[in-house]
């Protein structure tokens, strides 16, 4: 549905998306994580036709973004990161504008706007003054906005942002709900959103990718194996050297000396390795009692550290 | 140019629901009902005083009251265009960029010429509904005037003044476009609206060809014409070619918005 090849666009001398490529399937939520100022914003401009790209070429639908700007335009609902809002205009009036402004035929027009209004919860405030709003009132308006004219595409550029836990709940429930009839592109920097909502993930950093994969594969794949967190009534040198010794373990670091003799280790094992039982057993062989053993996975809070962080910084990061 | 049809009427309920048309309009028509009241009656009164020196000593010329009323009218009305339009227009870009619905124009399924022309047609409706109830006092004056009076100057001298606002909201809206300040924007037309009629004053000085070039340019000189009732096809012509211009670029200038870093 979507297919971006070697995105480059440059802003004078900086570049903010670098040769960057993925492909969106029909039907599918893609998500774009990464920190503020990494390229998010850009890619999603250049795929609605609002900005052009320096070089590499982009299609929606089969129409290039460039050269079937109209075209594409059509077929997209766009959020951009402030809601383009009308304030001096009511919800429905506004609703209405965009929904002409987006060819949608005059005898569809009322039931789109109502739907769209049903959709995003705002139904009851049909007749206020934009301006009246609350952020995230506002915010849902933007995103009816974006879907009123029913499109087969949908970019959303944080769409979660300024609305309270209960709404980001709803918020992300109709975003599932459009998936399948739709395809979506979300944008965001909280990386929960990604796991909860989106099919896959481009993790975008500096305007370069630097991984695309399903959460829950980047979760358990992508940095290997899991880590192992022990807690053992032993002294904490002689614990971590007698964990070390055991082939697959790479590193071992104290989390806390509990007191009371008990010693809590973080154990980090290679890809593919599980050390679990050679653990178990190698601490009762030392006749310490063993609390507790188990499996910790990285988060993908970690993984995205991991992924858009210098080697440096990240040492630095995880040291303290 | 459905997309057109919903930029204009978006921008008619956008100057309605907002006080600033409201305000605009007010002012004008006071300004506009002051300045037709005073000439209507210094003119009858300079009138009455010929015709009474014309009965003590003969000879004098007759007074035309209802054209002297209009030409001078129309006279000071191109210098309250001049005031008037930059207010008209300062906002029309500048607002939508500032606020980031020009982001939504861009990536709808309309063009950038839909776009300046919805926007454009609509604050020229604008100014024809600040025009109409002026015509309520003409309307009134040339009922009553003896001998019947020349409606036709009355339509050559709308014409120009619709011309004459039709190039000025081209130029301020072109203004608009380049900037997110409606301020700046403001001060920019009407700097520019400014310089189009001082442009007029060197000219009468000399006749060289830079000034007669110059005098060519001065968007008022071609407004003369009208409010003497003489309809001019160069004039016409002028004023719709200043009015593509205008058009023209602020295509170009909303086209150019995507190149630029937003």
């Amino acid at each position: 549905m979507i297919e971006v090849k070697d995105l480059t666009k440059s802003f004078g001398d900086r570049t903010a998306v670098d040769h960057v490529s993925f492909v969106v399937n029909r039907g599918e939520i893609l998500g774009f994580l990464g920190p503020n100022g990494a390229g998010k914003t850009t890619t999603m401009r250049i795929l609605t036709g609002f900005l052009p790209a320096t070089s590499g070429t982009a299609q929606v639908a089969g129409f290039d973004v460039f050269n079937d700007s109209l075209e594409v335009r059509k077929r997209i609902g766009y959020l951009p990161e402030n809601p383009p809002l009308y304030l001096d205009m009511t919800v429905a009036a506004y609703l209405d504008f965009v929904a002409r402004i987006k060819n949608v035929p005059a005898e569809k027009r009322q039931a789109r706007v109502e739907d769209a209004m049903e959709k995003t919860n705002i139904t009851d405030k049909r007749h206020e003054l934009i301006k009246r709003l609350s952020r995230g009132y506002k915010q849902r308006v933007g995103l009816a906005q974006a879907l009123v004219h029913d499109p087969e595409v949908i970019i959303l550029d944080e769409p979660t942002v300024g609305l309270d836990p209960k709404q980001i709940i709803e918020v992300r429930h109709l975003i599932k709900g459009l998936a399948g009839s739709h395809t979506i592109i979300l944008s965001t920097h909280i990386l929960p959103e990604v796991s909860m909502t989106c099919d896959r993930v481009v993790i975008i950093n500096r305007g370069h990718i630097a991984a695309i994969d399903t959460p829950a594969n980047l979760t358990q794949q992508l940095k290997g194996g899991q880590n192992v967190l022990l807690e053992v009534g032993a002294d904490q040198n002689a614990a971590s050297a007698a964990v070390r010794e055991i082939p697959g373990v790479r590193k071992v670091t104290a989390e806390s000396a509990g007191g009371n003799g008990r010693v809590a280790l973080m154990v980090e094992t290679s890809p593919g390795q599980d050390v679990r039982s050679q653990i178990a057993a190698r601490i009762v062989g030392k006749g310490w009692p063993l609390y507790e053993l188990r499996g910790v996975n990285l988060s993908l809070e970690e993984i995205f550290l991991e992924l858009t962080t210098d080697d440096s910084e990240h040492a630095a990061a995880t040291s303290n | 140019m459905k997309g057109m049809y919903a930029v204009y009427r978006k921008e008619m309920s956008h100057y309605f629901v907002s006080p600033v048309a409201y305000i605009i309009v007010a002012v004008f028509l006071i300004l506009t009902a002051y300045f037709f009241n005073r000439l209507l009656v210094l003119i009858i009164q300079e009138a009455f005083q010929a015709s009474f020196e014309e009965g003590q000593f003969g000879g004098g010329a007759a007074f035309d009251v209802p054209s002297l009323v209009m030409r001078n009218f129309f006279g000071v009305l191109s210098t309250l265009l001049l005031f008037l339009t930059p207010m008209l227009t300062m906002s029309v870009y500048a607002e939508d960029r500032r606020r980031g619905t020009m982001e939504l124009l861009m990536t709808s399924p309309v063009t950038d010429l839909e776009i300046v022309l919805g926007k454009f047609f609509a604050s020229l409706t604008l100014l024809v509904i600040m025009l109409l109830p002026t015509a309520i006092g003409f309307a009134y004056m040339l009922r009553h005037a003896e001998p019947a009076a020349p409606w036709r100057i009355l339509g050559s001298e709308y014409l120009g003044v619709l011309l004459l606002g039709g190039a000025l909201l081209a130029l301020g809206s072109f203004f608009s476009s380049v900037t997110e300040s409606q301020l700046i924007a403001a001060v920019l037309s009407f700097g520019a609206i400014l310089l189009l009629w001082v442009l007029d004053f060197g000219s009468q000085a000399g006749s060289t060809a830079l000034s007669s070039a110059l005098e060519y340019v001065s968007v008022f000189r071609h407004y003369d014409d009208f409010t003497r009732g003489v309809i001019d096809t160069s004039n016409v012509i002028f004023y719709l070619s200043f009015i593509f211009l205008g058009v023209f670029l602020t295509v170009r200038s909303v086209d150019s918005m995507r190149w630029r870093r937003a």
